[in-house]
This record gives structure tokens, sequence and C-alpha cells, in this order.
């Protein structure tokens, strides 16, 4: 599928292993995928970690990235779960970072994006849901499947409730993953594409398209722009979904 | 009909979920515009409720965008 000018769009989510590991048949090569999902761990950690070791009262640049970002999930939290919501903050924490530091790093040319990957999406989303079944029974016991149940609805009606809730409940992991994966696909897709019409324009030799090659690449610098946003604003919403579906395991019952 | 051809014709046929999910988007967030305009201080808490919508309604046309996706690159 050569879009824009021979240049293959879906060439910078190949992933090529850098060392090959493969014992008992089982495919463990370091990736490049798992590169960059080391050097997503790395800044995180060195953001967090360095920022909260000078513990002034006057916080420096570090500091109060690491304030604010503490302060911003926080006050997320305990907005949609209340404050014993804020038992889960290192899990909600974690996964913000994770997804907000892939989803930027992967901005910067030549990167890999770890969240375009759907393996990686469906894990995260799976791990949420995983943690909101088991400690929903654990913590309630029967009552927490009263999440399925919708008060005051009449008799006939409550099984056709039920069958929805149930398949409500089962595809929140799916649309979880696949909004953040779709996301970063489609951007990251339309910034090759942009940048191709550049390279085939310039390509092209004729003078009419030397003229007109700087429109793709001033659309291309926008759409930059626009991809920081939904960056953040994708990492935003996967913790924010995250919280109102923990906060279905904490506070069951309609 | 070229397999081909059918192919794309569909592709650009799910394309067209995207659209509608980008009118259910300009809805949520319209409304929720209209209603802070309003209610300038109701606004803040009322504002990571619009967003669940939005990524709600978004999600919906990020499946259109896989099906064209999936279309395109996959099949």
């Amino acid at each position: 599928m050569a879009a824009g000018g021979g240049i293959d769009p879906i060439h910078q989510f190949h992933i090529a292993p850098i060392v090959e590991l493969k014992p008992f048949g089982i495919d463990l090569s370091f990736t490049n995928s798992t590169l960059w999902m080391v050097i997503v761990l790395a800044v995180v950690s060195a953001i967090m970690i360095y920022g909260s070791s000078q513990r002034s009262v006057v916080p420096g640049r570090l500091q109060s990235l690491a304030e604010m970002a503490y302060e911003f999930v926080a006050s997320t939290m305990t907005g949609v779960m209340g404050k014993d919501g804020l038992k889960f903050f290192p899990f909600v924490f974690s996964l913000f970072m994770f997804v907000l530091a892939s989803n930027l790093l992967g901005l910067i040319p030549g990167s890999f994006t770890v969240t375009s990957q759907i393996i990686v999406t469906a894990a995260l989303a799976l791990l949420v849901i995983c943690i909101v079944v088991i400690y929903g029974v654990v913590k309630h016991g029967s009552h927490f499947f009263g999440l399925f149940v919708p008060s005051g609805v009449p008799g006939w009606l409550l099984p056709f409730m039920v069958l929805i809730e149930a398949v409500s409940f089962l595809s929140r992991p799916v649309s979880l993953s696949l909004r953040l994966f779709g996301n970063m696909l489609a951007g990251h897709i339309a910034l090759k594409v942009f940048g191709g019409f550049v390279v085939a324009l310039l390509g092209s030799g004729a003078v009419l398209s030397y003229a007109i090659a700087p429109l793709p690449l001033l659309l291309a610098v926008a759409l930059t722009a626009l991809e920081v946003l939904v960056a953040v604003l994708q990492a935003y919403v996967f913790a924010i979904l995250t919280c109102v579906y923990l906060n279905d395991a904490l506070h069951p019952g309609h | 009909m070229d397999p081909v051809a059918a192919k794309f014709i569909g592709a650009g046929l799910a394309s067209l979920g995207m659209g509608l999910a980008a009118i259910g988007v300009g809805t949520i967030f319209g409304n929720f515009l209209s209603g802070a305009l309003r209610n300038p201080s109701a606004a803040d808490g009322q504002f990571p409720r619009a967003f669940i919508g939005a990524a709600l309604a978004e999600g919906l046309g990020i499946f259109a965008f896989v099906v064209a996706l999936v279309l395109l690159f996959v099949v």
C-alpha cells in the first residue's frame, strides 16, 4: 500500500529484534519496542526520583513537574472515586505516566511509539479490567455482580438490561485498548502520509511541485502540534476511564 | 466486482463512521461549552465527565478507523 510517493506509512510500526533471544522456541527477543519501553521507564523514573529527591519548599523545575503530575492524578482520582479511591493511586499514576511518556516520546522523529502496538494497550487494558474484577469480587463478593442489575427497571425488561450491561462491561477492555491504539496509529500514519507528500512533490521534478511542497510540510507541523495534544489527552482519558472502572469495583450497586 | 476495488470501497465506507463519531464528539463539547458559559462556576466540576463522554463517543469512531485499516493493510 504505497501512499504518498512510495513511502510505506505502516513501516514505522514494524518491530525489529535488536538482540535475538529464543530459548526453548519462545521468542523473547529484545526488540525496538522493548528498547523504547525501557527508555520510557527510565525517563519516568528519572523525572519522579530526581524530582522528589530535593524536597525543597520552593520547588525547582523538575520538582514542580513531578508535583504537578502527582497533584493532577490525585485530584482526578478523588473527583471520580472519592477519598478511598486513593488506595489505587500507585497503579493509576504508573499507568498514566507510562502512557503519557510513551505517547510523547513516540512523537520524536525516528522513535518508536510503544502505545501504537495493540498488544501493549490490550495488556494494559486487561490489567485494569482484571484488577477491577478481582478487587470487586474479593471485596464485595456476589454484591459486585449487582453492577449488572440496574435498579428501578421493570421485571420484564430486567433480563435484557442485564444482558446489555454484561456486554457493555465485557466490551470495556476492547474499547479501552482500541481507543489508545487507534489514536496513536491514526496520528502517526497521518504524519507519515503528509511527510510522504513532501518527498513525492520534491521528487517529481516539476517546477510547480517545488512551489506547493511547503504546504504539506506546514500541515505536518500543525499535525504534530495536534498530536502532542492528542498524546496528553489520550493518557488523561486512559487514566480517567481506569478511575471510572475502578470506581465500579469500589462502590458497586446502583 | 474486483475484490481489490471492493476492499478499497469498503475502507472508504468504514471511514464514514469516523465522521459520524466526529458529530457525536462535537455535540458533547458544544453542549458542554454552552452549559459552561451559562454557569461557569459549575464547569470545572463537569470537565472530566465531558471528557469521558467524548472518549466513549470517539472510541466508536476509532473502531470504524480500525475496520478501515484492517481492510487496507491486513485482509
